[in-house]
């Protein structure tokens, strides 16, 4: 008993001849199926060389256009004649000019003598696929297909649109459940013939005439008639990426195709030589007596069609620029920006970095320069610390540098005083965690040499800035943690929100921070304000702060009275 | 995008093919090999002056890529570039003594000889200082890319340029003739381009790496543009706009997805800083040939009278597709 081959060839007719003789030379009857498109010499001259073969036939041919009916005919017509010629042929195998045989021959056959009753062919009621093609599962057995869908696929597009507005649907004879799967089936001369035998077989061939790409329902479906013996699976390794086309081997598959103990693989690239010498060389050395077994390169399809159709959440590059709410994550993880923090506490940042393992900026949109960790003059990516780069695209810079730093969370600090103009980007990105404490930036003025109408003229303008950056942090858009006190309330107990913000950062103190940062010297900050006041401007955002000296103390006075332990 | 702007951007680019068949009568064929092209032969087309010294090691690089045949316009070399070309056996060479600048900077001529000799072939628009890099280069020759290609339906391969600079003054290391040129320049900048969407054609503009570093930090906008396109099944009616890039008709622009998914894209390794920079930017400079009242010349000039040193400790070390496929800066999209 013996395996019979069933090729249906359309292009790269070398490699096909090759992969033909290798199966003949091992005792494998082949049947040709050529289709039409090959031109009149090519045929000739393939059929002169691999007619001298006496276990090689060749099929009527037909024009098989992907999708059609015309596969299905020309892989019916070849194996009819198969099973008329070759009377020692009990499992008949359907394969392309472009499947390449990873195993020995004898394995292959083997492998069916042991399981002489068994049907290996993929077959999966439509509700359980995934795979389709255009959003059509069951709609093609029960709609109608008469345009090219590569052709005229408007025209494809359209009369299915009609169909489902005027809710046609064909009837499915009686009998048949649809089923789908892979078109490389394995199937025993009991059911093949069974199923090419059938009375009613014009009946079915009429319907499947209609069906859209009936190469990958006819048989499943069928067989489910006239068999229970079926492995639903096919032992012909094919990966389809996300457009449906099959994903192609190289000669850098070499060792994932060895290991996958598959017995044919498709599509092999025609001109991968590594592949074909090695394969179709007789040297035993490979997979011997073990299961198929794709799962490697099951992944690594996978990944590729993930990476081709959701991509590196905050990437953006010559061919990744996600439309605005189609990143699948704006930045690439978390980072957390401090506002007013350095203005309220001497050394924040030191601070701040003994505290967390992150990576502390200071002020990253500071005018006139970046102030890198640091303050080195590049930065991780070769990011400069020139304000105009910067200043060029913001949002780039953002982006590059929460890329750039993979694996290590990055903190800055930012205010009403640096470059705005990126708060929605911010604000809607989930990675950010902000923390506010508005109206600290009076402090640094308060404590200027300055005039008054001119401190008085900028602390409108900062106010102004930042009550608009917080109605961006307060939108119901907003998926940013966003965290805001206002300064008095800050300074009533800053070390609660400190805890807060810090725990968030990392997993590095778990412990209660021991060690406050120190606080500014806020005496006659309330009277500052209270002088503000005066001047007619109307500072707000600080919170309620007494006038006059009634201010409570500083921490500097008070330190670190909670550490103090029995 | 409306029928009007369609049609407006339809007949700029009927525009630039007159202009492209104006521009023939600039090119006198040296050596015409062009009859030896097979159908489905993998074409590259370059413009050059003076580059005698990078041509044994750019030929070597594409040939052992697999392309098949190259196509040069030589612009008044005298430096022996013209003559060593017309001996290749798989080089046609045309010579002009026009004007590079009023040829648009060499587009002219080549939009020309791809309509002429590159229809339905994939076509590689290089210069001699620029590497292609793709998904799996150092494995599958560069049909095994466009065949995948093919198969998908796509008709453009877009390459950013990626400057690479040595670690060191310019000048220290000397460039000899044959020798990779990625041996001396093998550091580059890996994360701090910005893009952003050109609307009109559809493209990204894309900027930054060493040059917009150290010489355009002072004015950004003016950083030379990285996006290319340099790989098209080319079609006898496209045309490129601006060098490689930009392309019309637009559609061959949308080599980057738009809803977060990432297409395949390769680079172009640029070894444009090497000891032969500073001779030709004094050189450009004279000439007057180059883009924007050659502005991007003008700044080299400025910075090269101190022998910049590009790299900085942040640069990274070039190993292989691989790595900058890591980086982001290209992707092996779905192609596996």
């Amino acid at each position: 008993m013996t395996v019979g081959i069933v090729m249906l060839v359309h292009e790269a007719l070398d490699r096909a001849e090759q992969v033909a003789r290798h199966w003949s030379a091992h005792g494998c009857p082949v049947v040709i199926h050529i289709d039409t498109q090959v031109s009149r010499p090519d045929h000739t001259d393939f059929t002169e060389r691999l007619g001298k073969l006496d276990n090689v036939r060749f099929s009527k041919r037909h024009r098989c256009e992907w999708g059609t009916w015309n596969m299905v005919a020309a892989s019916q017509g070849a194996s009819e004649l198969m099973l008329a010629e070759f009377a020692d042929v009990r499992h008949v195998y359907l394969a392309s000019g472009s499947c390449l045989p990873l195993r020995p021959v004898d394995e292959l056959k083997q492998y069916l003598e042991d399981r002489p009753m068994t049907n290996f062919i993929e077959s999966v009621t439509t509700e359980d696929v995934p795979w389709t093609v255009g959003g059509l599962d069951a709609e093609r057995f029960t709609l109608r297909f008469p345009f090219s869908w590569k052709k005229q696929r408007k025209f494809f597009d359209g009369y299915v649109r009609l169909q489902r507005r005027l809710g046609f649907r064909r009837k499915i004879p009686v009998g048949l459940v649809p089923h789908l799967g892979s078109q490389w089936w394995c199937l025993t001369r009991q059911t093949l013939s069974a199923i090419l035998e059938d009375p009613d077989r014009s009946d079915y061939d009429a319907y499947f005439r209609r069906v859209w790409i009936p190469d990958e329902s006819y048989y499943q479906t069928l067989v489910r008639l006239y068999s229970s013996n079926i492995e639903s699976r096919s032992l012909t390794l094919s990966k389809f990426d996300f457009q449906g086309k099959p994903h192609i081997f190289y000669d850098d598959h070499l060792q994932l195709l060895r290991r996958s103990n598959c017995f044919v693989a498709r599509k092999i690239w025609p001109r991968a030589n590594r592949l074909y010498d090695t394969f179709l060389s007789d040297n035993p050395d490979i997979m011997i007596g073990a299961e198929p077994n794709p799962g490697k390169i099951d992944r690594i399809f996978a990944k590729a069609v993930d990476r081709r159709t959701r991509g590196r959440p905050g990437l953006y590059m010559q061919s990744r620029f996600p439309n605005a709410g189609w990143e699948n994550g704006k930045t690439c993880a978390p980072y957390s920006v401090f506002e007013g923090f350095a203005d309220l506490f001497e050394e924040f940042e030191d601070w701040l970095g003994k505290m967390v393992g992150a990576r502390v900026h200071g002020a990253l949109f500071a005018p006139g320069k970046v102030e890198f960790a640091g303050r080195q003059k590049v930065f991780s990516g070769a990011l400069s610390d020139r304000a105009m780069l910067r200043d060029y695209n913001p949002k780039s810079f953002l982006t590059n540098l929460i890329w750039n730093t993979r694996g290590e969370h990055q903190c800055f600090q930012y205010g009403p005083r640096d470059t705005q103009g990126f708060d929605w980007f911010v604000a809607a990105d989930s990675n950010a965690q902000i923390s506010v404490i508005s109206g600290a930036w009076a402090v640094p003025l308060f404590h200027s040499n300055r005039n008054f109408t001119e401190i008085r003229k900028e602390a409108a303008r900062l106010q102004k800035i930042e009550a608009k950056h917080l109605g961006v942090l307060r939108s119901p858009h907003t998926k940013a943690r966003v965290r805001i006190w206002s300064m008095a309330d800050f300074i009533e107990s800053p070390m609660e929100p400190l805890q807060t913000v810090i725990d968030e950062i990392g997993p590095r103190n778990l412990r209660r921070l021991t060690e406050a940062p120190r606080m500014v010297d806020l005496t006659g900050f309330g009277q500052f304000l209270q002088n503000l006041k005066n001047q007619g401007m109307h500072p707000h955002l600080m919170g309620d702060f007494p006038s006059g000296d009634t201010m409570p103390e500083t921490p500097r006075r008070r330190r670190k009275p909670y550490l103090v332990k029995k | 995008m409306g029928a009007l702007r369609s049609y407006r951007l339809r007949l700029q680019r009927k525009r630039w093919r007159i202009r492209a068949f104006r521009k023939r009568r600039d090119l006198s064929a040296v050596q015409n090999r062009t009859g030896q092209i097979a159908p489905d032969d993998m074409l590259v087309f370059s413009t050059l002056r003076n580059e005698k010294i990078r041509l044994e090691y750019f030929l070597r690089y594409y040939r052992d890529m697999g392309v098949n045949h190259f196509l040069i316009v030589d612009n008044g070399s005298d430096d022996g570039s013209l003559e060593y070309l017309t001996e290749q056996p798989d080089v046609s060479i045309w010579s002009t003594g026009a004007s590079y600048k009023r040829a648009r900077f060499g587009a002219d001529w080549l939009n020309w000889l791809q309509s002429r000799y590159g229809h339905q072939h994939w076509t590689l628009v290089v210069d001699v200082d620029e590497f292609l890099i793709y998904p799996f280069c150092d494995t599958r020759p560069i049909r095994a890319l466009t065949d995948w290609l093919d198969a998908s339906s796509i008709r453009s391969f877009s390459a950013m340029l990626l400057d690479m600079y040595p670690k060191g003054p310019i000048n220290t290391f000397p460039y000899a003739e044959g020798q990779n040129p990625l041996e001396i320049a093998n550091w580059f900048d890996s994360g701090n381009y910005t893009v952003s969407k050109n609307t009109k054609f559809g493209n990204l503009w894309i900027q930054g790496g060493p040059r917009a570093r150290s010489f355009f930090h002072d004015r950004p906008e003016r950083a030379p543009a990285l996006n290319k396109i340099p790989l098209v099944k080319w079609h006898r009616d496209y045309a490129y706009v601006s060098s490689t890039h930009m392309v019309l008709p637009r559609g061959l622009n949308q080599t980057f997805d738009e809803w977060g998914g990432e297409k395949a894209s390769g680079c172009l390794l640029h070894a444009k800083f090497l000891d032969t920079f500073g001779t030709k930017a004094a050189e450009e400079l004279i000439r007057k040939q180059h883009y924007a009242a050659s502005h991007e010349y003008k700044a080299y000039h400025k910075h090269l009278k101190d022998n910049p040193d590009l790299w900085c400790k942040w640069s990274e070390k070039y190993i292989n597709w691989r790595q900058l496929e890591i980086l982001g800066l290209m992707s092996k999209g779905n192609w596996a």
